[in-house]
């Protein structure tokens, strides 16, 4: 289960609505209480990808370092990642998958016609044969917001 | 030789949840090589069914990138740390 802010994840839906039809990404911060993970702040993070940001997003491993050095000076850790599905389902793809690391959770907006729609969140499984869906609680709490370079 | 490796946030359920491990190895492919073996639970993150390095796991010797190096052939010393460091992809997928 991952626990989020509503402002929080308003303000991830204004990215996803700016970045249209591109697709945007970041890193959610927070901490794992062992029950649940709750997002706490976010490092918005310009998509790397040099072409067909359309379809693709990339967060370089320049962007990941100094994501994790930011975590680190605010003592909270990177429990995943969000980024955006311009036209399409809020559903992690084949792509997706592939490239996917265990324990993060990987949190979608699906944005239809440049408004965010659906929003879910997504745990690659032990053996790497797929996603399962988790339980996003949209909740209220004190939060800080971070802009990353 | 001892040699640490940093393990990013994602792995460090296989490593007992440590963030720092050390590892014997005279080389980047020695030190990962017991790693895996330690921590056997990581290899199929870290490595493709060929036995590469999945192109999104990037290996550095301090700060730089070990395929601009001697790529799992680059030696290491005790006071060097070897950094496993993902470059995070993804995407809807399908052109639309």
């Amino acid at each position: 289960m991952i626990n989020i802010d509503t402002d929080i994840l308003e303000q991830i839906n204004k990215l996803a609505q700016q970045a249209y039809a591109e697709e945007c990404c970041g890193v959610l911060l927070g901490k794992d209480d062992g029950s649940a993970k709750h997002v706490l702040e976010i490092i918005v993070l310009p998509n790397s990808k040099e072409d067909e940001r359309e379809r693709r997003y990339l967060i370089s491993p320049e962007q990941y370092k100094a994501a994790e050095s930011v975590a680190n000076k605010k003592k909270l850790e990177i429990i995943g990642l969000y980024h955006s599905h311009p036209d399409h389902a809020a559903r992690p793809s084949g792509f997706d998958l592939e490239h996917a690391l265990p324990y993060w959770s990987y949190l979608i907006v699906a944005v239809e016609g440049g408004k965010p729609k659906a929003v879910t969140s997504w745990v690659l499984k032990d053996d790497r044969s797929r996603f399962d869906e988790e339980k996003l609680v949209v909740i209220k709490q004190k939060v800080e917001y971070h802009r990353a370079e | 030789m001892a040699v640490k490796v940093l393990i990013p946030t994602p792995l460090r359920s296989y490593t007992g949840k440590n963030d720092i491990v050390v590892l014997e190895g005279t080389t980047v492919g020695e030190v990962m090589n017991h790693l895996t073996t330690t921590h056997s639970g990581l290899r199929k993150h870290l490595y493709s069914d060929d036995g590469k390095l999945r192109n999104f796991v990037n290996v550095y010797v301090n700060d730089e990138d070990i395929r601009y190096l001697q790529k799992e052939n680059t030696p290491v010393t005790e006071k060097d740390v070897i950094s496993i460091i993902p470059s995070i992809a993804g995407g809807k997928g399908e052109k639309t």
